[in-house]
């Protein structure tokens, strides 16, 4: 299948600018801004039916859409690259290899918005990547694809890096407008939606560093070339990022809809260490668990729905049978405890009193009324929270503790875990070498 | 009079005016000067390496939000240092997909060698901990960043090593 995302990456100059006009790059902004007008790129891409990568999978056509129709000015271009979704590492592929993909997508959305300014919100976690796209963007400034007057047709857009500062909730759109406009990360209400009232109350769109890197590919092909990509309800292709119990974990582009068995057991060479297979958080750790009978779940939006988790970021942990799912539900708490903004209170106090309890079952100190407090604690944060990190962290370890109930108890009930021979902890590593 | 005294200190701070001339280059980027507090903020670390009282009364000035304001800025973000930290930082991350490949393993270590556990510094000044979440390198879990460079693939194997080319 062809690469739309990560073609020329083998090249190890591929985040030049010479190298990517080159290989087509740029083609599709002259195409755009020379024979289309932005009614025509807005109608292609809602017509591709690409869906945003970030997690929420929103139709990126109705959002451009939306913002377009509001007669505000000026419209902003947001970038979200704060990656943050535990287990995510694949706009970190685009922003370090690839980075005049996602400034061209960006160029075009700016050109459909009549928009003149954006910024890419970069998480203060890849500082290596920021210098990168600096000097991207001012390759792009001097070859006249950024500035105020690109391609000679008085069209004039300008972009700079907007760096986070450590904040997972600034992955959620309005919590990112707050941290750009000089704010603490707390996450707005909606509506109204960023597209009619976002950074500095005027139109913004916000969206994900792999769908700005689609954006060029369908304006140059057509969106039915794309649309015949993935699935119906899912076109075009989605960067799966593997990592855990797998032999050859990495990031693949594979088209939506690629089954689970073949992304583990074809691309990333099956589990390692000849261990068996516990389980699969789909899509970062705010999706919930797969048991190992869910692994021909295709994985697109739709079927993983289905199967009661999300396609998220395409994030996909693979947990072999030496890992316990108490302890890795205990951390992933401690990590919802630590990213709540502190806003509302079932998220803020929810999150604490889940983590507690779940720390006193890690360490044999629980009985089963600690169980059902936990439950208890989860069902009153689901849905009761303002933003959607509560009602993920809540929504995982009850997924977690209805799949792999007999783990849980197996710890209150022998105050240990049952994976206990040392040698299989945590795959290599042993605590012995420590002494 | 106390706010002349600690106005003067943090001018002090900023002899060269170098932060003011970074922070108006700085604001051209946003449409409202409010917008320039985190790359001011970005900027004073770098320049002193963590942000003390006065580099925060400093930045208040600078770009005219008030001091409460600029702290409750400061403390929500877990990468903003508000007490000095050691010549070497370590961000060691040890969320779900480094902890299954070891970090608690790593963590146990860097703790029993440079006593040191998240937001200590070790007796000697040389070493802080920082426990990350998430620095988006899961294929080469665990990783860290020590300072600016990324280290992968880590294990009890090669621990030592990294540690060592920072004294």
């Amino acid at each position: 299948m062809k690469n739309i995302i990560l073609k020329n990456i083998e090249n190890p100059n591929s985040h030049r600018i010479e190298e990517y006009i080159k290989a087509g790059g740029y083609f599709a902004l002259e195409h755009a801004v020379n024979e289309m007008t932005p009614r025509d790129i807005i109608d292609d891409i809602k017509k591709s039916g690409l869906r945003g990568r970030g997690g929420a999978g929103f139709s990126t056509g109705m959002k451009w859409q939306f913002a377009s129709l509001d007669p505000k000015f000026p419209k902003y271009i947001v970038c979200n690259a704060d990656e943050g979704e535990p287990g995510t590492f694949k706009d970190r592929v685009i922003l370090e290899k690839n980075p005049h993909q996602l400034i061209e997508g960006m160029v075009i959305t700016a050109y459909a918005l009549q928009s003149v300014r954006g910024y890419i919100y970069l998480r203060a976690e890849y500082p290596h990547v920021e210098k990168i796209l600096n000097d991207a963007i001012q390759e792009a400034y001097a070859k006249g694809f950024l500035g105020n007057d690109i391609m000679s047709r008085h069209f004039r857009f300008n972009l700079s890096v907007h760096r986070g500062a450590g904040a997972y909730i600034c992955g959620e759109e309005t919590a990112l407008i707050n941290s750009l406009e000089g704010r603490r990360g707390d996450p707005r209400v909606k509506p109204p939606f960023p597209v009619n009232s976002g950074a500095w109350s005027k139109p913004t769109i916000v969206n994900n560093v792999e769908t700005y890197a689609n954006i060029p590919y369908i304006v140059e092909t057509s969106p039915k070339a794309y649309s015949f990509l993935g699935t119906r309800d899912a076109p075009g292709t989605k960067l799966f990022c593997v990592s855990g119990a797998v032999k050859n974990p990495g990031v693949f582009e594979l088209q939506l809809g690629t089954p689970l068995r073949e992304i583990i057991y074809d691309h990333c060479g099956g589990i390692r260490n000849g261990r068996a297979l516990k389980g699969i958080i789909p899509g970062g750790l705010s999706t919930s668990i797969l048991t190992p009978d869910m692994i021909d779940c295709p994985m697109d939006f739709a079927n993983l729905a289905r199967h009661g988790s999300m396609l998220g970021s395409g994030a996909v942990i693979v947990l072999d049978d030496t890992m316990c799912i108490v302890k890795i539900y205990e951390r992933a708490m401690r990590f919802f405890e630590h990213e709540s903004c502190g806003k509302c209170t079932p998220c803020r106090e929810g999150t604490g009193w889940m983590r507690t309890i779940l720390r006193r079952i890690e360490d044999g100190m629980a009985d089963m009324e600690d169980l059902a407090t936990l439950e208890d604690v989860a069902h009153n944060v689901a849905g009761k929270t303002f933003c959607p990190l509560g009602e993920g962290a809540a929504q995982v370890l009850l997924s977690a503790m209805k799949r792999y109930r007999g783990e849980f108890e197996y710890h209150v009930k022998y105050k240990k875990c049952e994976v206990t021979d040392p040698s299989l902890r945590w795959g290599h590593m042993s605590m012995d070498e420590l002494d | 009079m106390e706010t002349s005294t600690s106005q003067s200190t943090a001018d002090a701070l900023d002899k060269g005016g170098i932060l003011k001339n970074k922070i108006k280059v700085l604001k051209k980027m946003y449409p409202h000067t409010r917008s320039v507090l985190l790359p001011a903020l970005h900027a004073a670390q770098q320049l002193y390496g963590w942000l003390s009282e006065d580099a925060i009364e400093q930045v208040s000035r600078l770009t005219g939000v008030t001091t409460a304001d600029v702290k409750g800025v400061v403390t929500f973000y877990s990468l903003f240092k508000t007490k000095p930290l050691g010549r070497h930082v370590i961000y060691l991350c040890t969320n779900v997909a480094c902890l299954i490949m070891g970090a608690d393993t790593l963590e146990e270590y860097l703790g029993k060698t440079y006593g040191i556990s998240h937001g200590e510094t070790s007796a000697d000044g040389r070493f802080s901990l920082v426990i990350m979440e998430c620095i988006g390198a899961c294929d080469k879990a665990p990783a860290m960043l020590v300072n600016d460079d990324c280290h992968f693939n880590i294990s009890m194997d090669n621990i030592q090593q990294i540690m060592e080319s920072y004294r």
